[in-house]
């Protein structure tokens, strides 16, 4: 009896030890931050709630808390418990760059899937559903883009509102100004001090910058959807074992649903009291990704 | 690594619009940050070097307000805190109502750093050409403006050359900060590219020997230049 325990006991030792070696073969993400012992993860430090720097100097939001899970996974796939966490501050100029050349093994932030930037860089499932839309202040008289025929609009390189903007701003022959700017808080500051008419970004950036500077009441975030930008977690590409990790874990948070209680500590109200209960797309959307085992 | 390389993207419209117009306002913002420089530079420098106490105050003051701000802080302020600082209408006009408040803001800016370096130079260079030179010269009976103008300024301008090329190389490259005060110039244009296709290897590569090349070209023309206003037997004129 003794000895059929201590043979399963092995047999089970063997899977348990024996295993994680084999997920990990083919896979060379896995097996940089293996041999490293470091998960490098790349992070933004003002994209308001998803990933920004906290009082403590820490990113946090709602990327990097699953970002967090994804890495507690990536954990027990490499077999090493004691695996650090490096965090790498990205911009939206950096980020691509970075991800292709093995700076950073995910980036944690608010980045919008697209096909183009596929060519370089993969996704895991969307976990966020916003669009570009318009702040001012109010009193402005603007609501829609056709308003915005010539005034001045900021656009912060390199974004996807930035060729959302401009698009329509073709395809209608409006007349609008822009102003670049480099990244979000400069574009605030640009509407605030009054040098653009509006700053034109994803809603929910809007809304994050708004709740963030000195008198939220002064501001609006008003117009339809002038792009639909699905956010994902990125990944490096043609490492579908690396990427199927993290694939699972969202799949399973979306699945038991606790993905959603991760959505409402960051926004529903939030720490920065952004109030933006789960919208139903973005329900469904966490519906029809929660792939069975 | 794990890139998908396409030089082909560089040809290709509008992109390879985009890095002609990034090259074409690196060029306009250093030049004409340049010429500010040049001549605000010289008026500190010289003010540096004369007897009136309360000019050469003037000019310290000038060069290490400038030297000491890092460039990148200037533009900020110069951008975003000045305005401020003036009443409204005046703010609003240097906001909104200027020709091109990006570039002028940038080609000012820039203008006003690098003529607190350029200043250094001109001071080494008049102190280079010694007391003797100025003493002789009022000596013979030359107002002070006049040793300036006929004796110490021709000879220290011509030693002075080679650190001069190398502020005129530096402006080039610092121009690329005009991009966080949203110029679209080389450097910007780079990113823009690698925003729209993702191939910011071969932007970023093309921005690179744009700038070696502009650079080179500036090189080229200063050693000429160098060798041209040599005056034999001077000090430090290496072309001979």
């Amino acid at each position: 009896m003794i000895r059929k325990l201590t043979l399963i006991g092995a047999a089970l030792a063997f899977v348990v030890t024996g295993t994680a070696p084999l997920l990990a073969q083919g896979s060379p993400v896995l097996k940089r931050i293996k041999e490293r012992g470091v998960v490098n993860m790349g992070h933004r430090e003002s994209s308001v709630p998803f990933s920004y720097l906290g009082s403590d100097g820490k990113p946090q939001g709602y990327s990097v808390d699953l970002c967090h899970k994804i890495i507690d996974e990536i954990k027990k796939v490499v077999g090493k418990a004691d695996l650090k966490i490096n965090y790498v501050p990205v911009t939206s100029q950096t980020r691509i760059a970075l991800m292709a050349n093995g700076t950073i093994d995910l980036e944690c932030g608010s980045t919008t899937n697209n096909l183009t930037r596929q060519k370089q860089v993969d996704y895991l499932p969307v976990t966020f559903i916003t669009g570009t839309k318009i702040a001012s202040k109010k009193g402005s008289g603007i609501t829609e883009i056709e308003d915005l025929d010539g005034k001045t609009v900021a656009l912060s390189l390199g974004t996807t509102n930035e060729k959302a903007i401009k698009r329509v701003a073709k395809a209608k022959g409006l007349n609008i100004k822009t102003i670049m700017v480099k990244d979000h808080p400069q574009g605030w500051l640009t509407v605030e001090t009054g040098r653009a008419d509006a700053y034109a970004s994803d809603d929910v950036l809007l809304y994050g910058l708004i709740s963030k500077s000195k008198d939220p009441s002064k501001f609006q975030v008003t117009g339809r959807f002038l792009s639909y930008d699905p956010y994902g977690i990125m990944v490096p590409r043609n490492d579908s074992t690396y990427r199927r990790i993290g694939t699972v874990v969202l799949a399973d948070l979306m699945r038991s649903g606790e993905i959603l209680k991760i959505y409402d500590k960051w926004f529903n109200p939030g720490p920065t009291k952004i109030d933006m209960p789960a919208s139903a797309t973005l329900v469904k959307a966490f519906e029809i990704q929660a792939l069975p085992h | 690594m794990n890139y998908n390389w396409d030089w082909g993207v560089l040809l290709q419209e509008p992109y390879f619009d985009w890095l002609v117009s990034g090259f074409s306002w690196t060029i306009t913002v250093s030049l004409v940050a340049w010429v500010l420089a040049f001549s605000l530079g010289s008026i500190v420098g010289i003010l540096r070097t004369t007897d009136s106490k309360f000019l050469r105050a003037i000019g310290t003051g000038y060069v290490e307000f400038f030297r000491n701000i890092p460039l990148l802080v200037q533009m900020f302020l110069w951008y975003f805190v000045f305005p401020e600082l003036l009443p409204e209408s005046a703010g609003m006009w240097v906001k909104r109502g200027m020709p091109m408040p990006e570039f002028t803001t940038a080609a000012i800016c820039l203008g006003l750093y690098t003529a607190s370096r350029v200043g250094e130079q001109v001071r080494a260079g008049i102190l280079a050409v010694g007391i003797g030179q100025r003493n002789a010269g009022l000596a013979m009976g030359l107002t002070p403006a006049q040793v300036y103008r006929f004796v110490l300024v021709p000879v220290s301008y011509r030693i002075i050359i080679p650190p001069l090329t190398s502020e005129f190389l530096t402006i080039f490259k610092n121009s690329s900060l005009a991009l966080t005060i949203g110029v679209l110039e080389l450097t910007a244009q780079a990113r823009q590219i690698e925003e729209y296709t993702f191939q910011g290897f071969e932007a970023f590569t093309a921005a690179t020997l744009l700038y070696i090349c502009v650079t080179s070209i500036v090189m080229l023309i200063m050693r000429v230049v160098e060798g041209k206003a040599a005056i034999p037997g001077m000090i430090s004129l290496g072309a001979k």
